[in-house]
């Protein structure tokens, strides 16, 4: 997803408080930032949460790639919006972070040096405008499934800003769809560019729910705590039964040819990405991720010299203020 | 490393009548800052009709120690509801 296999941390508390904390929570209580909380869990939740929002900043990258070669102006409006909302995605989500008393710059600086992770499927690159389709369609849509169950999470501020990345993040994915269905029924060669599109966003999508539970041993204390709602077998079964059917209505097909409807448990069979894969793009080996981090390392250093200015221009008018009185 | 911007409280009215609800936090360097940042991160689609912005070191919140000496006198004074009090139905709406 896109916080990918969080270790949980181990807690050293007080039994006694533990209890009471897990007692709240599975009364259905949110934990907020002023009540006494685990330091696991704080922790957890830190890198969690931090993630999270690396993905949303990342991600507006590779989208970011097409906002100058979209195809019509008014593509080129909706995608631009599309990648504003994913900065303020990432907005909400450090903001919620950072009541867990990390800094704001600390963040971004556990990104920079590698010491934070971002979701895995950004680390591919967007190759042609059927791309910015697929990744609307398959990974937003993947995010969705994570996410809304991530409004009932236990810590207020996170659920909080689930709640508004919900609200803003079904336009996403409706966008891409209909960039898909324009394409898939469009010329020979624009349905060949959806179907391509599906082909290389397939298996990074499925990744995105992380591995099987049977090798996720971080799971279960992240459940009790409710900071993982659902687990990711669980999550990718649901994201493939969805997925299946609106690829047949686009006329496309899923590049897995041991696809097939199970009867007996109620949803598809299917092929498990390339694990292997995976880890490797986590440890920073995926097809753009030097490129990315270099992008950020950028922005960051040069945009310096604003955030410098910023707080010495308030610094001058707040003393100009002060003289005037 | 350089100064981190100061945070602020963000609360939004949503629709005219209603009262300014807390919708989340952002940094910005002063309050002319934080208004036009506002405006960006809480409200691209027309959620709001008017912002307010607080330093949120200006902000004084009670401590979750203290819910009992806060909280529990209401307890005892279910009285305060209206429902406490039994009406016969022969009186008619009140």
């Amino acid at each position: 997803m896109y916080a990918q296999m969080i270790k949980s941390e181990a807690t050293q508390d007080d039994p006694e408080k533990l209890a009471t904390f897990q007692a709240r929570i599975d009364a259905g209580e949110k934990i907020e930032p002023k009540d006494w909380m685990p330091a696991g869990y704080r922790k957890t939740l830190i890198r969690q949460i931090g993630q999270h929002a690396h993905s949303e900043i990342v991600g507006q990258l590779p989208e970011g790639n097409w906002i100058t070669r979209a195809p019509t102006l008014e593509r080129k409006a909706i995608l631009l919006a599309k990648v504003q909302d994913e900065a303020g995605h990432g907005l909400y989500l450090y903001c919620a972070a950072e009541t867990l008393g990390v800094s704001r710059d600390e963040l971004t600086e556990m990104l920079l040096d590698g010491r934070m992770k971002y979701s895995s499927i950004f680390a591919y690159p967007t190759l042609t405008w059927a791309d910015m389709g697929a990744v609307g369609w398959l990974v937003d849509g993947a995010a969705i499934m994570n996410q809304v169950p991530l409004q009932r999470t236990s810590y207020g501020p996170y659920a909080r800003s689930m709640v508004r990345i919900c609200k803003e993040e079904s336009f996403h994915q409706r966008q891409g769809f209909d960039i898909m269905m324009k394409m898939a029924n469009g010329t020979e060669a624009q349905k060949r560019m959806a179907q391509d599109a599906l082909n290389r966003f397939w298996y990074p999508s499925l990744m995105m729910f992380g591995p099987s539970d049977k090798e996720s041993v971080h799971s279960e204390q992240s459940m009790a705590w409710k900071i993982k709602m659902n687990s990711n077998d669980e999550l990718r079964q649901k994201f493939v039964d969805q997925t299946v059917p609106q690829a047949e209505y686009l006329g496309l097909t899923i590049p897995d040819e041991t696809l097939a409807w199970n009867e007996e448990k109620g949803g598809y069979d299917f092929a498990e990405p390339d694990w292997s894969e995976f880890f490797d793009v986590l440890k920073g080996n995926g097809p753009c991720s030097v490129e990315r981090i270099e992008a950020r390392q950028k922005a960051w250093d040069d945009s310096a010299w604003v955030r410098e200015a910023r707080l010495a221009h308030a610094a001058k008018k707040q003393a100009a203020k002060v003289a005037a009185e | 490393m350089t100064k981190e911007w100061p945070l602020w409280e963000v609360f939004i009215r949503g629709q005219h009548g209603l009262s300014h609800r807390h919708v989340g936090s952002l940094h910005a360097t002063d309050a002319a800052h934080a208004i036009q940042n506002a405006r960006d991160v809480y409200t691209r689609r027309k959620e709001g009709v008017s912002i307010w912005v607080v330093p949120a070191a200006d902000i004084t919140a009670s401590s979750p120690d203290d819910k009992e000496s806060l909280y529990d006198p209401a307890d005892d004074k279910v009285y305060r509801h209206p429902t406490f009090f039994d009406i016969p139905d022969d009186v008619g709406a009140m």
